[in-house]
């Protein structure tokens, strides 16, 4: 490392991320206002106002547009950048799919809130939930230290020649978007080593005339599914060496997931987003009483790291996955399903029993942490949970 | 400032180079066609074409055919006035900071992705100043799905979802006006133009990209199974449809409106529609109103220019 | 990269998703000439160079580029891929052009 110590700061997720952004030799941004994300363009378009940050900072009149300008900007062969939630997530949907099939590099931050109707807007995850099969990167933070850093990451990861896929960072509604948190920034210098401007591997050129977003008819499109495929796949091989060469700058290490004790656990419970750290903290305190129990924050949802979770997971006796999103009609929730999978397909077959919480921002405590561990444990006592599916704390 | 200059005198004056290739599937006798090879003869150098899911996107870029000499880019139906945007702004941020070369942006849009759909995206890229050219070919319906109703669609004509029913004779609803939108978002130049005066089309394509800002042209396109005429009627119907003053031929400097082309002694509506089978069932006693409702919308809409043109008023 | 290694592999079938350029890209302008559209054709015109005087209106207004304009001016047909639309023979100012049955 031997790098010069950063200053730490204070600063909201929302800033974290746009600061991110602006040392990321990033060259278009365009986005569209939707709360908790809308501080990150406001302090986009504020650097651009103020010269500190050479880019063209575009408003766009809707997100469906917003991610169309992105499109457009990384074909030309520019860094592109852009941010949403919920609402404004969903009208983009149909570009979501267009952006990784196009194999158009660029960086998203969700600012993960709950789709209407109700209205509402806090925090929850099924905002990016039918973005999934998209082919697009989905990367966590759990914090606001991480939604920093995962911004570089992405840029890195999108660009990457054997991925060239867009990247989401999420980070919570207002759990991380307007939570001030300790922040150690890397220098500039160190930033623009890390990404230096982007080298497009191929672009809109009138020197070498392609077209680009052909249509495809059934004698080709599988195989052009299925480079897709490859890609993702790819994304999460090549995540460590990219997650490594941050680290050599940053001196911090990013993995598929965060753990903490989750090796030796007789119980663990998985989450995505800031929920780890409640569940870290609650964790701490039960292993203090000599219980043995185990967290994991998923980083890396899309591509699922698999392989590397089921290493993981390979002694547990029971799991609680918690879900801050729901598939209606369905099993359970989508990481709750995609768990159940990949344990039944490597035959691990250990309890597993799915939580949903925290719906619309509902909060979710340190002693319901406890609570959901310790029955985690008790499953893991008895060899077998009573129910799949429990709406944590509903009045039902 | 009034741009007057003429770029092409004569059909000799039109460069042979064909950016537009052949061996695309636009059906035989296509206006699109016509449109396309014509408006990409006027490109002053290095260009980029954005289009949208329409006739002409499925026709000219079915991998692993293109028929496009230039870089061109499809994302989606209702948003290609939102990427060219980018396009516009990637490069000219990317020429600012490492000098990558400039390029001309032109968005070849049908108009079901320009009245309709893309409505919300254009207004957005008119709001926001991009230097970028957006043509609109119209062939009045949405063709590549099978010939539904569009905001372009005249009243009377008969498509798919509006057919010439026995209680309800084709379209109802009068055409969208193009160009007082786009001339509402205050840009500096917006025109009409027919495949049928190539000349006309090509000098405002050419002028048009002289002029920095957005710019919008609403070029008339005949569908042959659309319109329901013979592929070889193309031209001529598209010709008919500006004499009878159908289809005026004018253009919008900085809110001043101009008749290009000045019908003195319009021909019978008639002769335009009866050329076409989407209109045949206006020629049924039951359906006179139609008939007079589509010919009062035509002379309204003549007159109006007529009088916007003599006053000097910009708009 | 040549047109026809773009084209040549899917009319045969014999490709890999490896083979394919990313994201259905076509890395090559104009592949469209590979596809020979002339075969649509159930008329097709013929031009009388009696009569033609060049004005080059058929040129201009043929929608698939398939007339083709010469060093002088003068114009002939590129059969592989006229549609027989016609248009051209509508256009004709002297009745140069006639259709014929193929
Ligand atoms: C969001 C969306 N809705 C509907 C469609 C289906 N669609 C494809 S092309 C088209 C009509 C295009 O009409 P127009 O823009 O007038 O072009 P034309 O085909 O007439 O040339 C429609 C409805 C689509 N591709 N995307
Ligand atoms: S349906 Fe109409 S617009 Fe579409 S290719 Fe045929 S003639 Fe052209
Ligand atoms: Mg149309």
């Amino acid at each position: 490392m031997a790098r010069q110590a950063q200053e730490r700061i204070a600063i909201m997720g929302d800033e974290a991320i746009a600061l991110a952004v602006k040392q990321s030799n990033v060259d278009v941004i365009a986005a569209y206002p939707i709360t908790p994300q809308t501080i990150i363009v406001e302090r986009l378009s504020e650097y651009v106002a103020n010269g500190e940050l050479d880019a063209a900072f575009i408003q766009a009149e809707s997100e469906h547009s917003a991610l169309s300008i992105c499109v457009g900007a990384s074909l030309a062969g520019a860094r592109v950048f852009t941010s949403t939630a919920s609402q404004g997530l969903a009208l983009m949907h149909e570009i979501v799919y267009a952006t990784s099939s196009m194999r158009v590099p660029m960086v998203m931050a969700i600012a993960n809130r709950s789709l209407n109707a109700p209205l509402n807007i806090h925090c929850e995850h099924g905002d990016v939930m039918p973005e999934r099969d998209s082919g697009w990167v989905h990367l966590f933070a759990t914090n606001v230290q991480e939604a920093y850093d995962l911004t570089f990451i992405a840029f890195k990861l999108s660009e990457h020649p054997d991925v060239q896929l867009p990247v989401s960072v999420n980070l919570d509604a207002f759990i991380l978007t307007h939570s001030v948190e300790p922040l150690t920034p890397i220098s500039d210098e160190d930033a623009s080593k890390f990404l230096p401007p982007r080298q497009p591997l191929y672009s809109i050129d009138f020197d070498s005339p392609a077209t680009f977003g052909t249509m495809a008819l059934p004698d080709t499109y599988m195989e052009f599914k299925y480079q897709l495929k490859e890609a993702a796949e790819k994304a999460g091989q090549v995540y460590p060496e990219v997650a490594g060469e941050y680290a050599r700058i940053s001196g911090r290490r990013y993995w598929y997931f965060n753990s903490y004790m989750a090796d030796d656990a007789d119980a663990v419970v998985l989450v995505l987003g800031s929920t780890y750290g409640t569940l870290k903290v609650a964790a701490r305190r039960l292993r203090e009483g000599g219980l043995k129990v185990g967290v994991v924050g998923l980083t890396m949802f899309r591509p699922f790291p698999e392989k590397q979770l089921v290493e993981l997971l390979k002694n547990a006796k029971s799991l609680i996955v918690m879900d801050r999103a729901y598939s209606y009609g369905g099993l359970g929730g989508p990481l709750y399903m995609e768990v159940l999978a990949m344990l039944y397909r490597n035959g691990l077959r250990i309890p597993v029993m799915n939580v949903v919480y925290g719906l619309g921002g509902r909060d979710f405590r340190l002693d319901e942490a406890e609570a959901v561990l310790k029955i985690a444990l008790d499953g893991a006592r008895r060899g077998r949970f009573d129910e799949h599916v429990r709406w944590w704390g509903v009045r039902a | 400032m009034s741009s007057q200059t003429i770029f092409y005198k004569t059909p000799k004056d039109l460069p042979r180079e064909e950016w537009f290739a052949s061996g695309h599937r636009l059906c035989a006798g296509c206006g699109a066609g016509i449109a396309a090879r014509l408006i990409f003869k006027a490109i002053r150098g290095p260009t980029v074409v954005v289009n949208p899911t329409g006739c002409v996107e499925v026709s000219t870029s079915c991998y692993p055919y293109t028929a496009w000499k230039i870089p061109y880019v499809h994302v989606a139906f209702e948003n290609a006035a939102a990427v060219a945007s980018g396009v516009v702004e990637a490069i000219k941020i990317l020429n600012k900071k490492r000098g990558r070369k400039l390029h001309d942006v032109i968005v070849f849009a049908g108009d079901g992705g320009t009245f309709d759909i893309g409505l919300q995206a254009l207004s957005g890229a008119l709001e926001r100043g991009h230097n970028l050219l957006y043509i609109c070919y119209d062939n009045e319906a949405y063709m590549n799905t099978g010939i539904q109703r569009s905001g372009a669609t005249p009243i009377g004509a008969a498509t798919t979802t509006s057919p010439a029913g026995k209680v309800i004779p084709g379209k109802q609803e009068r055409k969208k006006d193009l160009i007082a939108i786009a001339v509402a978002h205050k840009i500096p130049y917006a025109a009409t133009a027919s495949i049928s005066h190539p000349l006309d089309l090509v000098n405002k394509v050419r002028k048009a990209l002289e002029i920095e800002g957005p710019k919008v042209l609403h070029v008339l396109a005949p569908c042959v199974p659309g319109w329901r005429y013979p592929p070889s009627e193309t031209v001529r119907i598209a010709r008919l449809a500006v004499e009878t003053r159908y289809f005026p031929v004018y253009e919008v400097e900085y809110g001043r409106v101009k008749i290009n082309i000045r019908v003195k002694e319009p021909k019978p509506l008639e002769e335009f529609l009866k050329a076409q089978g989407r209109f045949s069932h206006l020629f049924r006693p039951e359906n006179a109103h139609v008939l007079e409702a589509l010919k009062k919308a035509v002379e309204e809409n003549w007159e109006r220019l007529v009088k916007l043109e003599e006053s000097g008023i910009a708009l | 990269m040549s047109a026809k290694k773009i084209v040549e592999p899917v009319i045969k079938g014999q490709f890999t998703y490896k083979d394919l350029p990313i994201a259905a890209m076509i890395p090559v302008p104009a592949t469209s000439l590979e596809y020979k559209t002339g075969v649509w054709r159930t008329r097709q015109p013929k031009i009388d160079y009696g009569k033609c005087i060049k004005c080059l209106l058929c040129w201009v207004f043929c929608p698939d580029a398939a007339i083709k304009r010469l060093e002088d001016d003068s114009v002939n047909v590129d059969y592989e891929y006229c549609k027989g639309c016609g248009v051209c023979e509508t256009v004709c100012p002297v009745k140069a052009i006639s259709m014929e049955e193929v």
